[in-house]
């Protein structure tokens, strides 16, 4: 029986220079699914989509997609392995046009972008106003419409896997919520998607799964729902502290000091 | 002064600046890809010129073959020096690398000396024949080659970066080599291919203007000076830029001549380099601020 998973992270160290940032990750995103990685800043969620890529080099541990071990991958090579990150922060090329960048991110696909035109009008009708914009260099575009520039570069290489880090930065919640309905349409289209959010309450409501991140390892997993209803969960991720715990200075109150 | 020796002058200025575009146009891609100053593309200049003499003389090509065959070997030995000198080491701060290439420098300067001797040589004409008169200046018609390779130049790097998937990967490159790899570019490969393009503008130049000037293994440092101010000058922007920054150094070089005297037609191009850096940093069509995403 073939393995129903896309992607398997199976005990991933990795880091920058001496620093490890992963200390043993285990997680994997079945075929069709969208899982949710939260945590706090710095628990290494970005850093495990670098490592995906291959932006940052694994020490030990195996990352097998599509059956193939990926461990040593550089980030060229992966988008050609259909693996699309949509990064942090965007990295758009900010000087070039609205239709470059998209023309760009079919790039891998080398001589066989016949379908190249299609792809762009899959894009358009996935984020309309990006069609008024092709002649706009990407930088002079609003912080909502970059970042569906960037899912849309990222899926014009047709990836099988899908990786969003922190799609709702700085967005306003209109946007964030026109960005996350497109997710549905994706998986649709037969997209697999691993996200990295911040804002837990509206990544978990367009998930299946998710999983905790906790100083580089995964400390909790389990469906949307279940996550959701957990009251670590609720109380450090959803805002449940707000009203219930909130600590002389601030900040939330650990698990521990409830 | 009449009107004929001025235009005489302001034709001599164009014919250096063209050269000088060549060159800042070199320094200008390489930058914008790497992010570095690439020191030996004065010797890309020096080898054009030589290795043309060479395979005329030494090999007994026709001319007609001496010269493609000389900016092609040129081509060779820039993808070479990014291979071997500059990509292992690419982690490296741009100093170091900036320090590689002087390096490089003296290397292919010292290398050409061996092969080729220490003696001034020349190229005969592209095409032989008595000088044009025009408006009553007199108009060499190496001259006219130097200006034609120069507009055929920029013609194919301006078809290259518009109209081309690789110019398209070199663009991107130059913004951001993680944004290239995300979308698949292999940056290493384009940066190599950037120094392909630069070594044969320089080396274009070298042989364009080896038959109206001498040449000889040490011409390398010089023309890289010069070609480094008018890039300088473009503010190592864009294309258009460095060809600006040359025209406008070889003018008012030649100018300072008529005007000024010609002993000091050197260092005009060391006052014009210092005091860009002084004055306006981003060049003289420079803006204040990079553009960012």
């Amino acid at each position: 029986m073939p393995d129903p998973a896309l992607l398997r992270v199976e005990g991933l160290h990795a880091g920058y220079g001496r620093v490890p940032v992963l200390h043993g990750v285990d997680l994997h995103v079945d075929r069709g699914e969208i899982v949710t990685l939260v945590g706090a800043n710095g628990a290494g969620k970005s850093t495990l989509l670098r490592t995906i890529v291959g932006f940052v080099r694994a020490s030990q541990g195996r990352i097998v997609f599509d059956g193939d071990d990926i461990s040593r991958i550089v980030p060229e090579r992966a988008v050609r392995r259909g693996i699309a990150l949509v990064p942090e922060g965007r990295m758009l090329f900010g000087p070039l046009t609205v239709e470059e960048n998209l023309r760009l991110g079919a790039f891998a696909r080398g001589r066989e972008s016949a379908g190249h035109g299609s792809d762009l009008e899959g894009v358009f009708a996935l984020f309309p106003v990006l069609r008024d914009r092709t002649g706009q260099t990407a930088s002079t575009l609003s912080g909502g419409e970059q970042q569906m520039l960037a899912i849309g570069r990222a899926l014009m290489s047709r990836p099988s896997l899908l990786l969003l880090d922190e799609p709702s930065l700085g967005l306003a919640p209109k946007v964030i919520a026109e960005i996350f309905g497109t997710l549905g349409v994706l998986r649709e289209q037969g997209l697999t998607v691993l996200l990295v959010e911040q804002d837990v309450k509206v990544a978990l409501r367009h998930s299946d799964r998710g999983y905790v991140m906790r100083t580089g390892t995964i400390a909790m997993t389990g469906t949307s729902a279940d996550l959701m209803a957990d009251d670590d969960v609720r109380l450090i991720y959803l805002g449940a502290w707000h009203e219930a715990a909130l600590g002389g200075d601030g900040t939330p109150m650990t698990g521990d000091a409830r | 002064m009449g009107a004929a020796q001025l235009l005489q002058f302001t034709i001599a200025g164009l014919k250096n600046g063209a050269i000088y575009a060549l060159i800042a146009l070199g320094f200008t891609i390489v930058y914008a890809s790497t992010g570095i100053l690439n020191f030996a593309q004065g010797e890309f200049y020096m080898l054009g010129g030589m290795v043309a003499v060479w395979a005329l003389r030494t090999l007994g090509l026709p001319l007609l073959a001496a010269v493609p065959a000389a900016v092609l070997v040129t081509v060779g030995v820039g993808a070479l020096v990014e291979r071997l000198a500059l990509r292992p080491r690419r982690a490296e701060a741009p100093l170091v690398l900036i320090i590689i290439t002087i390096g490089v420098s003296m290397l292919l300067q010292s290398l050409a000396r061996h092969l080729f001797g220490p003696n001034e040589v020349a190229l005969p004409p592209f095409t032989a024949g008595p000088s044009i008169t025009f408006f009553g200046a007199a108009i060499e018609r190496q001259t006219l080659w130097v200006w034609g390779l120069t507009a055929v130049a920029l013609l194919v790097l301006w078809v290259l970066y518009t109209r081309t998937k690789l110019g398209l990967a070199m663009r991107a490159t130059a913004v951001s080599h993680d944004s290239s790899r995300l979308v698949g570019i292999d940056t290493a490969r384009v940066v190599m291919v950037t120094f392909a393009l630069a070594a044969a503008l320089g080396a274009l130049a070298g042989v364009a203007v080896a038959p109206l000037t001498q040449t000889a293994y040490d011409v390398g440092a010089r023309i890289g000076l010069k070609g480094f101010a008018a890039a300088i000058l473009g503010g190592l922007g864009g294309p258009v830029a460095a060809v600006a920054g040359g025209l406008v150094l070889g003018l008012t070089e030649s100018l300072s001549a008529a005007f000024i005297s010609s002993t000091y037609k050197d260092a005009i191009a060391l006052v014009v380099l210092l005091a860009v850096i002084f004055l306006k940093p981003s060049g003289l069509f420079g803006r204040a601020g990079r553009e960012k995403v």
